[in-house]
């Protein structure tokens, strides 16, 4: 298997999001991470999918999409001519000894200290997969009280805007 | 883009006058609470409504109106259980690419999502069974989500679209504002195939020495026998029709192998698993065609021309994808051929003898029971040769199916109709029904099972008050025939429920007066003749014949489910002998 990023855009209609889902759930793809927000036309959503499929398999899972009537179109990122990110929230222990330790991490990951509380401070961060893994693998030793992640978001590089458009 | 006509109307005849712009003259429905505001205009409407007894046959009967006619078949149904009623038509429409629009009610817009009465979330439900469905809550929104749902029905690779509509949708006021055309961003079939895939297409079967046309339902779909045909004589290679596709090509050809599959003929699963060129022309290879996939024509390459994109590569690699309308397909591909022709005709003459031969070798056939009762397959044939092929021929689901698959034999398109895709029990009636509305001059047979025909016969009862005169074919084997089949073969004889007692109850003749039909019945060869001119002589009422058949006939050739199609067999134990070479 191998992960393929997949940037959807979809019209902005009611039932989408589940007309979606229960394509990958009754072909059996499994979806990674899922991302879907608003785009610069009112009318049009974009999804950014993370799914594991064999090669072969992706272009069957690309005409199965295409084949929504609420699907405008879909593209295949590739991860060097894309930009990728992903969003992390994290709590994270601190004691008085390794506040100071914490927040250089915090530096050094380009991150940002969004809330603080008397035994933790809450961690902003963005960047793609390996960034956020390499940042948790650093925080992980201090405790992490909790943690949430977004769905990776993409664009392609450059100025070509997506098809259909 | 629209046509402006600012009258001020509810939501309900705005609904109606959509229909009848979208062309609908006949629809088959029951009302309800949701669905009750679109009654009323429809009571005044020049649409034709046929009130039936249950929901599942409306949604049949507008699938069979639409396989004979190819126009859009048009059901409509209340909330929850008349909606959910029409599950099972819509799954059943959407496998087999018949164009089906569904109108449902749905409880008012403040309503939903809240477990009110006859609630039920039917475009959640039917997502994964149509081509597309719509939740309409605003009356201004009806026209265009009417006209999106036949223009989605019934262009690209046809299939099922519900429009589910707020009854508080249909009562409040709206003007009505039907659109001359339909534009959707996500929806633009591709109706010619490349230019360049043409060509490549054309020199693959001008390099194969053993091709085969491997047609499927679309070619009915796209209307396309007569490319076909021509098509066939300028390759003169064999050809085969699935079972969506019996009629497309006439049985009678020359050229013609029948069905392959699990019950084709030897000749037609053999030519495809010999192949080194399959040509297949809106087929989808499908397991009950392909058999254990891997080994599924292992020599050969593959053309493959469908509309639908995602059935490129889905099941097997292609060599050649020609996507589009299959008639402008083989109507581009025609002079390709023509021009590679020029250039070298390639020589298929062994192929098409070694062809000829296992057709000749390994016929279809029967064997008349020993106890001198009447042989299923026997009623099947005569049934056929009388009622010819000018008939349209309607099957359930099963053993019966199968023969009438095999013994009728088909010369036109549209004149077979059944259940492939979901194999749904209880099609054949309704079916029926709505094939004989949609064609009125023609005889309408169904040839159903015992077990089929009690799923779905109250749909008798519309057929006799509404002027509808079909003919039943009953082959009671007084068993769920095919699934004892498999009894027989793979669980050691052990008849776990399918024993029926149809012989015994119920009485198929007189429930068949009981709701306004003629009852005739037949349980011998010499019978069989007499019975079937007399049901064809009665054409102002519905007809039912009761075929006391043999209940241990079984339905032969045979691959079973998940083995090669190289392991057919002709009866049970029973494989045919290849020569050497031909292995």
């Amino acid at each position: 298997m191998a992960t393929h990023t997949l940037s959807v855009l979809v019209e902005n209609s009611p039932g989408v999001l589940a007309r979606i889902a229960s394509l990958f759930s009754r072909r059996g793809y499994n979806i990674d991470s899922l991302a879907v927000g608003p785009t610069e036309d009112a009318n049009v959503s974009r999804m950014t999918i993370v799914i594991d499929v064999e090669d072969h398999a992706l272009e069957q899972v690309i005409a199965q999409l295409d084949k929504l009537i609420d699907v405008i179109s879909t593209d295949r990122l590739d991860p060097v001519t894309s930009v990728q990110r992903e969003l992390l929230l994290v709590k994270v222990n601190t004691t008085p000894e390794t506040r100071s330790q914490v927040l250089e991490t915090v530096q050094l990951f380009r991150a940002k200290v969004v809330d603080v509380a008397q035994d933790a401070v809450t961690i902003e961060a963005t960047g793609n997969a390996e960034k956020i893994q390499a940042l948790l693998r650093v925080l992980e030793p201090y405790g992490i009280k909790e943690l949430v992640q977004s769905g990776l978001v993409a664009m392609e590089r450059g100025l070509k805007p997506g098809k259909g458009k | 883009m629209t046509n402006s006509n600012a009258d001020s109307v509810t939501g309900a005849q705005s609904l109606v006058k959509s229909l009848e712009h979208a062309g609908v003259d006949v629809m088959f429905g029951i009302p309800g609470g949701a669905i009750l505001p679109a009654y009323d205009p429809i009571f005044d409407s020049k649409i034709r409504h046929i009130l039936v007894r249950h929901e599942q046959g409306a949604g049949h009967a507008a699938t069979g109106y639409a396989q004979v006619t190819g126009r859009v078949g048009v059901c409509i149904a209340t909330s929850g259980p008349g909606a959910t009623n029409l599950v099972t038509p819509l799954a059943d429409a959407q496998m087999d690419s018949v164009p089906l629009v569904a109108i449902t009610g749905q409880v008012n817009s403040t309503s939903i999502g809240t477990d009110a009465f006859q609630e039920a979330d039917i475009r959640g439900i039917t997502m994964p069974v149509t081509k597309h469905n719509f939740l309409v809550t605003n009356p201004k929104d009806i026209p265009h989500a009417i006209a999106s749902a036949f223009h989605i029905a019934s262009t690209g690779r046809p299939g099922a679209v519900l429009v589910d509509i707020a009854k508080d949708a249909l009562s409040a006021m709206t003007t009505f504002d039907y659109p001359s055309s339909v534009n959707l961003a996500g929806y633009k079939p591709k109706l010619d195939p490349n230019d360049g895939d043409i060509r490549d297409a054309a020199r693959l079967i001008a390099e194969s020495r053993q091709p085969v046309l491997y047609v499927g339902g679309g070619i009915i779909k796209a209307n396309a026998s007569k490319e076909l045909m021509k098509l066939a004589e300028l390759t003169g290679a064999p050809v085969v029709t699935t079972l969506m596709a019996l009629g497309a090509f006439p049985d009678s050809h020359p050229q013609h192998l029948g069905m392959p599959g699990m019950h084709g003929t030897v000749a037609a699963v053999t030519a495809l698993q010999k192949a080194d060129l399959l040509i297949t022309l809106g087929a989808r290879f499908d397991d009950r065609v392909t058999g254990k996939l891997s080994s599924f024509a292992p020599n050969a390459k593959v053309i493959h021309a469908d509309i639908d994109p995602a059935e490129i590569g889905k099941l097997r690699r292609v060599d050649v994808p020609l996507v589009g309308d299959l008639k402008n397909t083989i109507d581009a591909l025609i002079p390709a051929l023509k021009s590679e022709f020029k250039k070298s005709q390639p020589d298929i003459t062994a192929w098409v003898k070694q062809v000829q031969g296992w057709r000749e070798t390994y016929p279809l056939g029967y064997d008349h029971p020993a106890d001198g009762s009447l042989s299923p397959q026997y009623v099947i044939e005569r049934l056929g040769k009388i009622a010819g092929p000018d008939a349209i021929y309607v099957a359930g689901v099963g053993q019966h199916q199968m023969w009438a698959s095999q013994f009728v034999k088909y010369e036109r398109p549209r004149s077979w109709l059944n259940s492939g895709g979901l194999g749904t029990m209880g099609y054949a009636v309704p079916a029926a029904m709505g094939a004989k509305v949609g064609a009125p001059d023609r005889t309408v047979w169904a040839i159903d099972g015992d077990g089929c025909f009690q799923m779905t016969n109250q749909e008798l009862t519309t057929c006799a008050l509404n002027g509808i005169p079909v003919k039943i074919a009953i082959i009671n084997n007084e068993s769920l025939g095919m699934v004892r089949q498999w009894q027989s073969l793979f669980y050691n004889e052990r008849y776990s429920n399918t024993d029926l007692h149809s012989k015994r109850i119920p009485d198929f003749a007189k429930l068949g007066e009981a709701m306004g039909c003629v009852g005739l019945r037949a349980d011998s060869r010499d019978q069989v003749d007499a019975v079937i001119e007399k049901a064809m002589s009665i054409n102002d009422q519905p007809v039912v014949v009761d075929f006391s058949v043999h209940r241990d006939a079984m339905v032969w050739p045979m691959v079973a489910a998940g083995t090669s199609n190289d392991s057919i067999t002709l009866a049970r134990s029973l494989a045919p002998v290849w020569d050497s070479q031909e292995l």
